[in-house]
């Protein structure tokens, strides 16, 4: 498989716009005969699928929920990271290109990062003219907070619910286009597979979760912007319904899957109460800015938090990485709560948790400042657990939230097979090895507003619309047969363990052994269990109604399904990588005092997995990265 | 504790549905109401009956996709939370709860609990936005936003569009959703070129789909998960008024040079 990023050439600063020149044009006539197919409709679809609608392509846009505006972007809390130097704090596009290349511990593209830091500008301006009801001062202009992994103040915000104001925004806007008849919807549609006919990605086949009928769609490129795959810890911070089904199923059609095993794990979580819970709740690390991590200095302390004294507390962020404390980045904050945890400095039931405490920014601060900043934060921590975080400190511990890894796709955001765009935590290009708060948002709008416009049209521009294809052509057929059969197959096995029971025992394999931190044996016997589940679920597994109905069970087993094959390519990315980087933790592979050490000599590369065949070991590519601008570096924080 | 739950159980828009009685064991107070029903619905997979369906997805009280009526309140009994982020210790051993979908001839029942709530995207379509084409924004800070309209504007906007002041509505009346969009936008200074077309067409549009007219019971204040307030019906209505008054379609321009 060849692996060509398609960087334009010059200065990182004139790459983008040199590009933007040399691309192609669809006349403006011609636009409505290209039919774009977008599945996803979070921050990355929702934008995308909108903004190709205002030009004036056919879009047909997919989710599995009822509505648009119920995609899992919705959760995000904390804010969205722009350059804009509002605070006059020497903040730059350079510097929020250094920050996440640097904060990525130098597993990202320069190029494609330096694009996103120079885009971020325009997506606040964006965002604010479409109404979002950013945070303001009281002189009407806009604020901002900080967050993890940066020294500026440059995140946006809306309360704690910026996720969800910024995809309004583009759901709105998105609507907008569905009135006008440029954006069909096609919601409570599940993509099962995407049919490539001559090498080249022309459709999908989707099933109406209503009907259950299984659906054709034909087009001239398809947009995956279908999210993360963090729900393969089965408890994570995603929504139930997220999966990896559409990029899976991409890849399994030739897609190269970039970096599996750079999966986030986030420190401020709310943490596990029973083997009954669905899923794990984030606390928004916005809480960092004014809330005090520690544990008790001494081993099994079971006082209660008021009865132990400040001497006796280790505020062990502020201890081990004094210039950003409790800022400090989320790999770094998560695997120095495990760390204290498993010394048995832990708190709360099983001594998996650590406190997070207000009572100093409540004193210094006064309550009202801390409701205005973090009140529903607050409430929603309390209808959780019951307790009240403005008297007793919050008990937080880390949780799989974000995953970085994702389909490979090159300068333009296209996949190995032509025609396949991925978008937002879909893909793999701009994190790294690891995540900084308040950056998810910003690539998911940066990609879909203002970069898949450009390259998508550039991409059609070379291809005649429909080119004679229809749904009956027999790829299309081949591949909805394939979709039945696979659904059929589910039913028909009949076993004695339900779907969850197998989601929760996959998650608790990578969980122990591919989370926090890694080792060879551990990921080594992994494989082996995940293969042996796999086995067992196909024979197993019990799923009951019909096809033809609304049928959560099934849509569940189809997912799980995929998450028992992308599970043993987390581990075996995360077994071949024998470095630490930012997520990426290698037990082997440890500076003395326990920091992530990176091999740069050999790692510093994509790995782009390609799919061999249902028998065949998958083969691992790689993209060399180079770095002109920010020089590798150990990663500090001290 | 153990629950006694009555649930509507319904296969289909077609056909007709009952409550049935089911019994549930080892309920703990952490579990929230939904993991609750997850474990009826893995035991009533175990004996093979059809696990009652419902939506849910980011359970954390912001996708908006869960909600149902438990005992006659949407949501249920704790004020300002949905189901998802409604927990059993609000409950008591032994209690028995009646489980059913928001009733609205708007929102068809597909399944058990679920409906069909695209009557809500439509009445956004109808003129729930600002229209600025990606592209052509002007910076951010060049409009500044007068601090209290822009918090009012966000109590707002902070609306999940769950439905459920449709479902405590007597009159099954749309009127906190559409009045939520239509607050947030007229009270923006950069959403004021549409202001009187979106209130009178989303208005026209919140009718066009069956919904009832308000008649302030304020009972979908009460059941609002985002405590949305009744302020903004009455700021809704002014808002129609007022473009009922101001705002003409300009006659058809026959064309240029």
């Amino acid at each position: 498989m060849k692996l060509d990023a398609r960087i334009p050439a010059g200065p990182i600063e004139q790459k983008w716009d040199k590009l933007k020149f040399d691309m192609k044009l669809v006349n403006p006539a011609n636009k409505r005969k290209y039919k774009v197919i977008v599945v996803g409709t979070g921050l990355a679809g929702g934008s995308a699928a909108a903004s190709l609608g205002e030009l004036g392509y056919n879009v047909g846009a997919f989710c599995y929920q009822d509505s648009p505006r119920r995609a899992h972007s919705i959760a995000a809390q904390g804010g969205i990271n722009a350059a804009k130097n509002y605070q006059n704090d020497n903040d730059s596009v350079f510097r929020l290109f250094y920050d996440t290349v640097k904060g990525g511990d130098f597993r990202s593209r320069e190029a494609n990062v330096y694009r996103l830091a120079q885009l971020s500008v325009n997506i606040i301006d964006q965002c604010v003219a479409q109404g979002v009801p950013f945070a303001r001062e009281y002189g009407g202009l806009l604020a901002n907070r900080s967050f993890g992994g940066a020294q500026v103040s440059r995140t946006f915000y809306a309360r704690g619910q910026t996720g969800q104001q910024l995809l309004l925004g583009a759901y709105q806007a998105l609507e907008r286009q569905v009135k006008a008849g440029t954006v069909k919807m096609f919601p409570r549609h599940e993509m099962l597979e995407l049919v490539v006919i001559d090498g080249r990605a022309r459709g999908i086949i989707a099933r109406d979760l209503v009907s259950g009928e299984i659906e054709p769609h034909v087009a001239d490129a398809v947009v995956l912007a279908t999210g993360g795959y963090g729900n393969v810890f089965c408890l994570s911070t995603n929504a139930k319904g997220c999966n990896t089904t559409a990029i899976w199923r991409a890849y399994k059609k030739g897609a190269a899957f970039a970096n599996p095993c750079f999966t986030q794990i986030h420190p401020t979580c709310i943490p596990v109460s029973g083997d009954y819970q669905s899923k794990l709740t984030l606390m928004s690390e916005s809480l960092r800015n004014d809330g005090r991590i520690w544990v008790p200095k001494k081993k099994g302390d079971t006082r209660p938090p008021s009865q132990i004294p400040e001497e006796e507390r280790d505020y062990y962020l502020e201890r081990m990485y004094p210039a950003f404390g409790n800022l400090s980045p989320r790999d770094i904050a998560s695997r120095a709560a495990k760390r204290v945890c498993d010394e048995g400095r832990g708190v709360g039931p099983g001594g998996r948790g650590v406190y997070l405490d207000f009572a100093d920014a409540i004193r210094r601060l006064g309550r009202q400042t801390i409701t205005e900043r973090y009140g529903n934060l607050f409430e929603m921590y309390e209808r959780i657990t019951g307790e009240d975080p403005y008297r007793v400190p919050m008990r937080i511990f880390p949780a799989a939230h974000y995953t970085m890894g994702g389909l490979w796709v090159d300068y333009h955001l296209m996949s190995t097979i032509p025609g396949l765009f991925v978008l937002g935590e879909a893909n793999f290009s701009d994190h790294g090895a690891n995540r900084l708060g308040a950056s998810a948002l910003m690539q998911g709008l940066a990609d879909g507003y203002f970069v898949i416009p450009y390259t998508l049209g550039n991409f059609l521009a070379g291809v005649k619309p429909g080119d004679g294809i229809t749904a009956g052509h027999a790829e299309f057929e081949a591949a909805r047969r394939a979709v039945e059969e696979r659904l059929r197959r589910l039913l028909a096995i009949q076993g004695k363990r339900t779907v969850d029971s197998f989601h929760r025992e996959l998650g608790h394999i990578m969980w122990e052994d591919c989370g926090m931190s890694r080792n060879r044996k551990g990921l080594e016997s992994a494989l082996g269990r995940i293969r042996a589940l796999r086995e067992e679920y196909w024979q197993n597994v019990k799923v009951l109604g019909e096809e033809a109905e609304i049928n959560q069970a099934l849509e569940k087993a189809g997912r799980v399904a995929d998450f028992l094959e992308l599970g043993e390519l987390i581990c075996r990315d995360a077994l071949e990588r024998e470095e630490s980087c930012g997520a990426h933790f290698r037990e082997e592979y440890q500076t003395p005092d326990g920091e992530a050490l990176r091999n740069d000599a050999q790692f510093a590369h994509v790995a782009a997995w390609e799919y061999a065949g249902e028998d065949a070991s998958p083969i691992r590519n790689i993209e060399p990265l180079e770095f002109e601008y920010v020089h590798l570096a150990q990663r500090s924080y001290k | 504790m153990k629950l006694i739950l009555h649930i509507w159980r319904q296969k289909d828009p077609q056909s007709p549905g009952k409550m049935v009685r089911y019994e549930v064991q080892n309920v703990n107070e952490h579990m929230s109401f939904l993991e609750m029903l997850d474990v009826l619905n893995e035991d009533l997979i175990s004996r093979n009956e059809d696990p009652v369906a419902f939506d849910h997805d980011c359970r954390e009280g912001i996708c908006g996709s869960c909600g149902f009526m438990i005992n006659g309140i949407a949501h249920g009994p704790q004020r300002g939370t949905t189901v998802c982020q409604l927990h059993m210790r609000h409950f008591k051993d032994g209690q028995e709860l009646w489980l059913e979908p928001w009733r609205a001839q708007a929102f068809p029942v597909l399944k058990d609990l679920i409906v069909d709530r695209s009557a809500f995207d439509r009445i956004i379509a109808a003129g729930g936005y600002v229209s600025v084409n990606t592209g052509g924004a002007p910076e951010a800070n060049s409009l500044p936003v007068e601090k209290t309209k822009a918090d009012l504007a966000m109590d707002a906007a902070q609306c999940i569009g769950c439905g459920a002041c449709v479902a405590a509505c007597p009159n099954a009346s749309a009127s906190l959703f559409t009045a939520a969009k239509i607050s947030h936008l007229a009270l923006l200074p950069q959403a004021q070129a549409e202001r009187e077309r979106r209130a009178l067409n989303m208005v026209a549009q919140m009718q066009a789909e069956l919904f009832g007219a308000c008649t302030n019971h304020g009972e979908c204040e009460a059941v609002c998960p985002k405590e949305i307030k009744l302020e903004n019906i009455a700021r809704m209505n002014r808002e129609f008024i007022r473009a009922a008054c101001l705002h003409r379609e300009p006659a058809r321009e026959t064309g240029g040079a």
